[in-house]
This record gives C-alpha cells, sequence and structure tokens, in this order.
C-alpha cells in the first residue's frame, strides 16, 4: 500500500492537522517510507492468533456509579485560552 | 576529602540524614547549586528551587518529630511528563504552552507522601516520542558524558533524557521517567545510570500525559540499583483512578537485595545478537553472563523468535494510541491556541502549530492505521503479532527467572547523526521495545564504557511483577560490573 498526495491531504484532515500543499508529497514520502518497513509484519502468518487486548491478566475493575469530583469550574477553566463565565469560548460553530 | 553532598547515593543520604550528618535543607542547597552550575546540560525545563527548599524544610520539621518517609528529603527531578499541581507541565511540546496543572500525579503524590523533594521538572523528547531527545520543544538535552579527547556533544538518549542526565550530572539524586518502548532503559544506558522500567501497571499512569496507554509507565532513574529498589516502593501501588494500575501489595524491594542469586536461570536470546553491532557491546554481554555464572546463576540459551518483528509491531500500535490521546490538544481548554475562521481551522491551526514534525508524522501514520479500511490490516495485525511477541517470552520464562541482553544496540551518538532517517531512530529501541509490548519490567544498569568512553548498559528482563528478582540480579551485576566512571563535569566552567 502506497499513500498518495490525496490520500495525505485526507488523513490530515481526520487528524486535525493543517498540512500546506507545498508539504504534502515530502510528507506523504515520510509516510511511506515508514509504511512500507511496517509491512514486514506480514511475513507472518497471525490467522489462527488472537490480537492482544490487555496487557497483564486482570479483571476490569468496577466502582459505584458516584459523582466523586467536580464542582471546580474554576480550576478547570484556569488554564482555556478563552473563556466566558463558566464555558470554554470558541470560534462560532452554529451559524 | 570529604565526599560531596551530591555524590552520595540515596541509600547514603538517608543513612546521613537519620544521624543527622547534614539536613534535609543542605542536601536540596547542595543539588540546587549543582542544577543551576549544570545549565548548560538543558536537562530541566523548569526549575523549582523554592519549592525544593520549602520541601526540605518541612522534610526536616517531619524527621525532627520522628515522621520518616522512605524517600524523606531526598531531592529529585521529574520528567515534565507528569502534572504537578501549580508547576509549569509541558510534556515538552509547544501545545501545552503556560499549562498549569491544578492536581498532581499520583506517582508524584506518592513520592511526595514518602518525603522526597522536588527540584525542578526534567527536560524530553516532545510527548515522550524520541530517541535521542532532539524532539523536545525546548532544546535538546546534551549529555553529560563525551566521548574521550572529545568536546563534541552527546545525545542523552530519549525520552527521558533530561531524567538520567540530571541523574548522571548529579543535579538529582534519583529521577521519575516514563517507559512506553524504551524511554527510561534507553537514556539510562546512554548516561551510564540505571533505569528501570517496572511491570505495566506497577505504578499509576494517572496524570502522566499519555502517548500509548496500553504501553506507558513510570519507573525510578539512580545511580545504583538499591537506589531504584528505594525509589520504586514509594512510586509503586494501586490506584483507584487508573483502571490497569494492579492491586497487589508493594514489596520491600531492597530487601531482595540479598546478592544470594545461586540457582537463578539467566536466558541469554540469540535474537538480541544484530549484525554489525559494536563489538565492545557483544563483549560486555559476554562479560554479564561471565559475572552472573560466577555468582551461582546459570546462563540459558532461549530463544524469542519474534523479538524482530516487535519494533514494526510497536510503530503502529503506539502511534494508533498517540493518535488518539493527542486528539485532546485541540486549543480550547489549555496551551496553545492559534485562531482560525472556523473551529475546524481552529483546530487545524494550532495542532500544526503546536506539535512538532515527529508527534505530527506519528500522529498521522497512527490516524492512517485506525482508518476505516486499514484498521486490521495494520492496528490489528499488530496486536496480533503481540500477542506473539508475549508467548514468546511467556514460554521463556517458563524455564528461566531472568532474561539478560544489551540495552541498546549502540552508544550515545552526536546530535543530528540520526535525526533526519526515523527508521534508523526507531532502531535505539529495538532491544527494549519487545518487553514493552508484552508488559514486562526490565532494568538497564551501567556495566562499562565503549571504547571511545561512554557508558553502556545491560539490560535484564523479569516475568510480570516480579521486579524484585529483576532488582536483585541486577544488584549482583552492577556488583560484579564494578562501574564507577562518570562524566567529567565539563560544563561547570562554561560559564565562567
Amino acid at each position: 500500500m502506497s499513500l498518495d498526495k490525496a490520500t495525505v491531504a485526507h488523513v490530515a484532515e481526520l487528524c486535525r492537522i493543517k498540512v500546506p500543499e507545498a508539504e504534502l508529497e515530502p510528507m506523504a514520502a515520510q509516510l511511506n517510507n515508514i509504511l512500507g518497513w511496517v509491512e514486514q509484519l506480514n511475513e507472518l502468518d497471525t490467522e489462527a492468533v488472537p490480537p492482544m487486548t490487555r496487557v497483564v491478566e486482570v479483571g476490569m475493575p468496577m466502582r459505584d456509579d458516584v459523582v466523586s469530583d467536580g464542582a471546580c469550574a474554576e480550576k478547570v477553566l484556569a488554564n482555556a485560552p478563552a473563556s466566558a463565565q463558566v464555558f470554554f469560548a470558541v470560534p462560532k460553530v452554529i451559524e | 576529602m570529604t565526599t560531596e553532598l551530591t555524590d552520595l547515593t540515596i541509600a547514603e543520604a538517608l543513612d546521613g540524614l537519620a544521624i543527622g550528618a547534614f539536613s534535609g535543607h543542605e542536601l536540596a542547597q547542595a543539588h540546587i547549586a549543582a542544577m543551576e552550575a549544570a545549565r548548560p546540560l538543558n536537562a530541566l525545563i523548569t526549575e523549582t528551587a523554592e519549592r525544593a527548599l520549602v520541601a526540605a524544610d518541612a522534610s526536616d520539621t517531619r524527621r525532627r518529630v520522628g515522621v520518616v518517609g522512605v524517600m524523606e528529603g531526598i531531592p529529585i527531578a521529574i520528567k515534565d511528563l507528569f502534572a504537578t499541581e501549580g508547576v509549569l507541565t509541558t510534556a515538552g511540546s509547544h501545545i501545552l504552552d503556560g499549562f498549569v496543572p491544578p492536581y498532581e500525579s499520583t506517582v508524584t503524590a506518592n513520592l511526595w507522601r514518602a518525603g522526597a523533594v522536588i527540584l525542578g521538572k526534567a527536560n524530553l523528547d516532545e510527548f515522550a516520542m524520541g530517541s535521542s531527545n532532539e524532539t523536545s520543544y525546548y532544546g535538546a538535552v546534551e549529555n553529560p558524558w563525551r566521548r574521550r579527547g572529545d568536546n563534541r556533544s552527546m545525545v542523552p538518549g530519549g525520552s527521558s533524557g533530561g531524567s538520567t542526565a540530571a541523574v548522571a550530572a548529579r543535579i538529582a539524586m534519583g529521577a521519575i521517567g516514563t517507559d512506553t518502548g524504551g524511554s527510561i532503559r534507553q537514556p539510562a544506558s546512554f548516561c551510564g545510570v540505571v533505569g528501570l522500567k517496572p511491570t505495566y501497571g506497577r505504578c499509576s499512569r494517572w496524570g502522566i500525559a499519555a502517548f500509548a496507554s496500553s504501553l506507558d509507565q513510570a519507573g525510578p532513574v539512580t545511580r545504583t540499583v538499591r537506589d531504584g529498589a528505594l525509589m520504586l516502593r514509594a512510586m509503586a501501588g494501586h490506584d483507584p483512578r487508573d483502571s490497569t494500575s494492579v492491586d497487589t501489595p508493594v514489596p520491600d524491594y531492597a530487601a531482595a537485595l540479598t546478592g544470594d542469586i545461586k540457582g537463578l536461570r539467566i536466558g541469554v536470546p540469540e535474537e538480541y545478537r544484530l549484525d554489525g553491532m559494536p563489538e565492545a557491546i557483544e563483549q560486555l554481554w559476554r562479560h554479564g553472563v561471565e559475572w552472573l555464572e560466577a555468582a551461582g546463576a546459570h546462563a540459558v540459551p532461549v530463544s524469542l523468535p519474534h523479538t524482530r518483528y516487535a519494533l514494526p509491531a510497536y510503530y503502529i500500535v503506539a502511534p494508533a494510541e498517540a493518535s488518539s490521546n493527542l486528539a485532546r490538544y485541540d486549543g480550547v481548554r489549555y496551551g496553545l491556541r492559534v485562531e482560525g475562521r472556523t473551529i475546524q481551522e481552529m483546530y487545524d491551526n494550532t495542532r500544526a502549530a503546536g506539535f512538532g514534525p515527529e508527534v505530527r508524522r506519528r500522529l498521522m501514520i497512527g490516524t492512517y492505521v485506525l482508518s476505516a479500511g486499514y484498521y486490521d490490516a495494520y492496528y490489528i495485525k499488530a496486536q496480533k503479532v503481540r500477542t506473539l511477541i508475549a508467548r514468546d517470552f511467556a514460554a521463556v520464562f517458563e524455564t528461566v527467572d531472568a532474561i539478560l541482553t544489551p540495552t541498546s544496540p549502540s552508544a550515545a551518538f552526536g546530535f543530528g547523526e540520526k535525526s533526519d532517517d526515523p527508521i534508523a531512530m526507531y532502531l535505539n529501541d529495538v532491544f527494549t521495545v519487545p518487553a514493552s509490548l508484552a508488559g514486562l519490567p526490565g532494568i538497564s544498569i551501567p556495566a562499562g564504557l565503549a571504547d571511545d568512553g561512554l557508558p553502556l548498559g545491560l539490560q535484564l528482563l523479569g516475568k510480570p511483577f516480579d521486579e524484585a528478582t529483576v532488582l536483585k540480579v541486577a544488584d549482583v551485576l552492577e556488583t560484579a560490573a564494578g562501574f564507577t566512571a562518570r562524566p567529567e563535569p565539563w560544563w561547570v566552567d562554561v560559564d565562567a
């Protein structure tokens, strides 16, 4: 598989990273280099192998469904680049 | 000649504090002076000298009333990936500009509770993505070590290069790092210090800026194995806020350092013998085997047949998880924002400006391998290979107690030598990544010098949650290696 310029532009959009037109080709070359290298995994027959889903054998811990934190809007907003009242402020989303 | 306070090990300093040979305040002050003198190394992004003195005074007060934690009064550096309440936390990235966490990571909170004193926040590769520290937005760390008779700068390794440089340069008695694919062990090897990656789940990940959640693990960087044992005890433990942290008791790891490894079986995996590896590393590895056999252990040739597939599997899994974890950096809630006409444009601009080239590359790879149509071919394939790698280790650990390998296929290298070739850079971690994928504990200890005078490490790997055996064997290896070399403090005179 080889990424073309259009696919790189699409991935950049999915990734929410602006990649200028002039950088699409060099980026495609870099990504293809890495993807070509990882394709050596196809040498392995993994048909009957389950994918790893957990690193250590422990069950999923459960806790009571209760509020354990909160009521600290000021702290939460303290690092916001822009805020208004108790909200994060962003460019207009709905016309 | 009296020993400098900054030359003491943590164990020695705890003894000195206990008998009142010096105070925590004096110990902190000595390290603050060393930290300030070592600024040319760029090992710290943020220095917290004032906090250190306040914490040291509080520690002295506690000690007077008999309250003594396992790290009481010990000055340490914290990789700047851990959230520290009220102290700038950057992850080495432009995108976290000005971020001052309103909360404390669990591991650092555990250390403060044990009495440790914060010296500052250690530099690192951006979001821990790198093996040389060259990707930090705050500039690369310089390795305190240089080649013999050569004054060119060397990389400290990465990503925890600021942590390992700080410990090697006697700025800090210990430091904490994180290891995703070797980010504690490889820089420990490059800087001639001890670096321990515990079993996945041993330390809480809560409050660590997430890179790859199924791989990230916090661990100590120290100058001796004993110090690593002391620090791990203070760091480890169950945390309800990290559902992958394991609820098993934390042993007294230092008590495991009995020096007795008679009858233990040490696996020596043939797949870790790479073509073109420097002879000095091969030789050191042979010495390591001989040292352990001389202490009564049995060396056993073992095979980990899928070793060579670990690195490519890692470079699918880790970027995939990173692309998900780093989605949160969007210019809305914290850090950098670069405005745009629409919210999407604001996201795109912020992330383009905020992330460096290596992080952008990995996020693009990660997004691609998780995208519709490619998920099975890449991500699921890699997770299947990961199962094979874990099975390799499980089979070998049915017959051995620990595995001995080199830590890295090279010693430290110069700046720019590998930064243009991502795959050459990734190969630094060829010996550390397999255990990361399997979640196993591993330690790197300084065991010798290359021909050019740079330190080389040996790695010991253990069974899940058997850090005690790893440390016990490492302690014997450390004694046999007798590594006493230290870097010339060339940085002290830079401004003089």
